[in-house]
This record gives C-alpha cells, structure tokens and sequence, in this order.
C-alpha cells in the first residue's frame, strides 16, 4: 500500500523553482532517505508534504487521499508529524508539557487519554528523567530528542525528520540513530533528509537524490550512493 | 494613624488599577498585541450593566453575571474576525486598528447614552464599612481588591492547571508551531480575547460602583492599565497586581499631601520606577 505520493508537484518563490516536478511514492512501513546539495529544495519538499506550502502544480496523496489542499493543521490530524531542522520546542514549556500540548491537540484527544503515552514516549527518547523542565534548557541532543518525541506524540503513520543527526557527536548521532530505528522497527513511515550520509544509510531503505528541485534518482542506497550523477552533483567530484 | 489609613486605602484602590489591567496583560502575553480600546471596553462593560440594570431592574452585581457571558462574545468575535487580521511581524496594524476602535467606541457610547456622567446604583453594600482597629475599610474597596486578587489566582490555574492554558502558553511561545501540532491559534486568540474582556467586565462593575462614567474616559483607565502592567513587567500577572498598587497608593498618598497631586502621583511613581527597572520589576526571561 501506498502511505504517500507526489504526482508532478511544482513550486516556485518567483522565477526561482524550488521543486521541479517531482514525482515519487512512499511504500507504507518504508524509510526513504533524501539527500542533495543545500539549496536543492529538500526542507520545500517537506513543507509541501507537510502543507505549510501549497504545490503551484501537482497533487500529494497521503493514504489514497489527495490532500493537495488539505491545510497543515489537517494533515497533522490524518497522521503527517514532522520535526524541523532547527529544534523548535515551546521553550517555556516543560517537555512534558510539549508533548501534551502535540499529543491532545495533534490527535484531538482529552489530557487524560495521552498521559500514558506521552510518558511511554519519553521512556523510548530517553527524556523521562528531564520531563519537568522548561525546553529552553535543554542541550542540542535533548532538543532533537524532543523533535523526535514531539513528532511522535502526534502519532503519526508518516514521520518526516529534518536533518536531525546534524550538530551531534559522533555518539549522539549514534544513540538518535538507534531510537529512529525503533520507531521505524513500529511500523512508522519515514522521510528522513539529512547530511550525515552513515546515518541516514544505516536506517532507511531507498534513497532519493533532489537537486536543482528535481529527483535525479531513487532507489537501492547502495545503488543510488555509487552512481556516477550523484558523484557529479551531490560529491562534487568530477568523474 | 492617618498614613497608614491612606496607605492601606492606596492598597485597595490598586485591586481596581490591578482588575483595569489584567486583561490588557493576559492579551498581551499571549499575543504581543496592545489594545488601545481596553479602557473603552471597560467603560461599555459599564454601560452594559447599566442597561441590564435598568432594563430589568437588577442590582448590578446580578447584571454583571449575565454581561459577562456576553462581552465573553464580544471578545471572541472582536479577536475573530478584527484584530486577527492585524496581528504579524509588523506592531503597527494592532495598534492603529485598536486606536480607531477606541475612538468608535467613544462616539458610539457617546451617541447612545449622552455625556451625561452616570452611576450604576448603591445599596446599602455599595456604602457599608467594617472597622479594623482604628481604620476603617470600605466593603467596596475590599470587594474590588479580593476580587483582583482572585482574578489573577484563576488566571495563574488557568494557564498553568489546564490544556487550555498549556494552548495559551505555547501559542504564545511560537504560533507557527502551535498550528503546527493541531491548534488553531486564531481561536486560542479569540478565547483569550474573550476570557480578556470578562476581566473587563468586572472591572466595569467596580468602576461603575465607585465612580462616575462616562463614554469619555476610557483612555485614562487605559493608562492606569498600562502603567500596572508595565511596573510589573509584561506577561506577569502578580507583578500586574503590584503595579497597580504601587500606582494606587501612590495616587492616595500623593492626594493625601495635596489634592491635586493624586493622578500627577501614580504617574511620577511610573516614572521612577521604570528609571530603576527599565523592564519592570518582575520581567520575563525571554522577551
């Protein structure tokens, strides 16, 4: 079954095309990896998928619905979560707190149907012990274990991560890595972007290389990683 | 013994500066927007429980309770469909929006009720007073302040007990993400614009029973109303309570020194204050 498919999307900011007809789809349970230059139009992808942006052209389908239209606030509730490249917890709100206010709000349920869960998740992100305290003091990998839970909290069947290996050490990036590959070991479908290339190979499946906004490849990572345009364009070297 | 007299009655009479601002500072802290008809929202509070009372020959404090659902709405629909549009990067949409009410507002209560000065109507409650000691306190005064005081208790329950106010808090922080989790931030606004104008309304209540009004005051509340947030710090509602009687006992003691100090007074006290405490005296960390 089919979790997500974009059918020829397009958008552009002005003469600047962003996303060039992009065109894939996302078996349910697969994690798919993107990976492209900066600039390549890999967070627009997102945003469109998420519906903080609306395709000039194009249709997104999510679970066989077209969603095209379909606002951001909606697609949180059929099951899009997404955490963002840059942390962006309620800082002066506890962790706790953050999830609840995902979890209730992104799931349309009552606090006392959440607790449970919120507190499960915590456990699985190891962030039980900081529940209690504000957001805003947490250190980077704690903030991208909060992302990640947060996103979680909405329960959803599609998870887009943003570059959340970015900026950890090399034992931070380890640890993310082993929770993604529990969450997606649930069932959970991923869109995973991100620049920490043995991260992102270690979990996902099939890979998708976007520059300029057009997909130039998808496929076996292996494949995708050894073949010559993605040498060319995404190493930079020239073969 | 006078001193102490005037001090205490200073107290008091900043429950009621407290009661003007908390709902200008609950709007503010959740959405940075400064309401520059809050003090013409109390005085047509006024005038509502005017009219309930004279329409249905209730005492005011009955009035109240049914006005109070009904400027909820107001609110809600002011928010709504007005001042969410305004609110964005740029301050000064809100701000030309909310002086243009103000001044609607001042002219449609003008054309509808007249000049006139008016009073909402005392019972033996309204003039009762109980002796401490040597002092002797108004019920009123001690009504307005216990009033405040709880008030501000529910607010604090509110935003820090409640999923509600969890919404409050987090759209506050950052509404993009808010809406992001499944909240519709428009409504939470319009909610708190609603919750806002209760506050007002009782605000009115007391306004109406301790003084005169008249569709022309309302910029002067609104003053007072700034003035307490402002020496509390913006966003902190115990601070808003101390801000107001900080300029309420400034106003008694200065009146007590010469009559014509008491508004010259509260403003002076502002004044100094923000030269010591330039963010207030209970500032938030993060603004």
């Amino acid at each position: 079954m089919t979790m997500l498919a974009l059918q020829n999307v397009s958008k552009s900011f002005g003469a600047l095309t962003v996303t060039d007809d992009a065109s894939f789809e996302v078996p349910k349970g697969q994690a798919l990896g993107i990976i492209g230059p900066n600039g390549a139009g890999k967070s627009t992808l997102f945003n469109l998928i998420t519906g903080n942006l609306r395709a000039d052209k194009g249709s997104i389908h999510f679970e066989g619905r077209d969603v095209t239209h379909v606002s951001a606030m909606e697609r949180c509730l059929t099951g899009i979560g997404r955490s963002f490249q840059i942390p962006q917890p309620f800082e002066k709100l506890t962790v706790y707190e953050n999830l609840l206010v995902a979890a209730t709000h992104g799931r349309n349920l009552s606090e006392s149907d959440v607790r449970d869960d919120c507190a499960d998740i915590l456990e699985r992100t190891e962030l039980i012990k900081r529940a209690n305290v504000a957001a805003g003091q947490l250190s980077l990998l704690e903030r991208k274990r909060l992302e990640l839970s947060r996103a979680m909290a909405t329960q959803p069947k599609l998870l887009l991560l943003d570059e959340i290996a970015g900026g950890l050490t090399e034992g931070e990036c380890q640890a993310l890595i082993q929770t993604i590959k529990e969450i997606h070991a649930q069932g959970v479908t991923i869109i995973w972007i991100e620049h920490v290339l043995h991260a992102l190979t270690s979990v996902v499946e099939r890979l998708l290389v976007l520059d300029f906004g057009q997909v130039i490849g998808i496929g076996d990572p292996d494949e995708i990683m050894s073949s010559r345009a993605v040498q060319e364009i995404y190493l930079g070297i020239d073969v | 013994m006078i001193w102490i007299d005037t001090v205490i009655q200073g107290v008091l009479l900043g429950g009621l500066y407290a009661l003007f601002a908390s709902g200008l500072s609950l709007v503010f802290g959740i959405m940075r927007l400064v309401n520059l008809a809050h003090g013409d929202l109390i005085v047509m509070g006024a005038y509502l429980i005017l009219v309930l009372v004279t329409l249905l020959g209730l005492s005011p404090f009955v009035a109240v309770l049914i006005a109070m659902p009904m400027m909820f709405a107001v609110g809600w629909l002011l928010q709504k469909f007005l001042l969410n549009r305004t609110l964005g990067d740029d301050i000064l949409p809100p701000l030309l929006v909310t002086f243009g009410l103000s001044i609607a507002l001042q002219n449609a209560l003008l054309e509808g009720f007249s000049a006139d000065s008016q009073r909402l109507p005392t019972n033996a409650l309204t003039t009762a007073s109980v002796d401490v000691g040597p002092i002797t306190l108004g019920v009123m005064p001690l009504l307005t302040f216990g009033s405040a005081v709880l008030v501000i208790v529910a607010l604090n329950q509110l935003f820090y007990r409640t999923e509600l106010g969890r919404a409050f808090r987090a759209t506050s922080d950052d509404a993009t993400t808010a809406s992001l989790m499944g909240i519709k931030p428009g409504n939470i606004f319009a909610t708190a614009t609603g919750i806002a104008l209760v506050i007002v309304t009782i605000a009115a209540l007391y306004l109406g029973l301790r003084a005169n009004f008249d569709p022309n005051i309302g910029p002067a509340r609104l003053i007072y109303a700034f003035e307490a947030v402002i020496i509390g710090g913006l966003g902190s509602l115990w601070g808003t309570l101390l801000g107001g009687i900080i300029i309420g006992v400034a106003q008694t003691v200065g009146a007590a020194i010469n009559p014509e100090w008491q508004i010259l007074a509260g403003h002076v006290a502002f004044l100094a204050v923000l030269l010591i405490r330039p963010r207030g005296l209970f500032p938030r960390v993060n603004d």
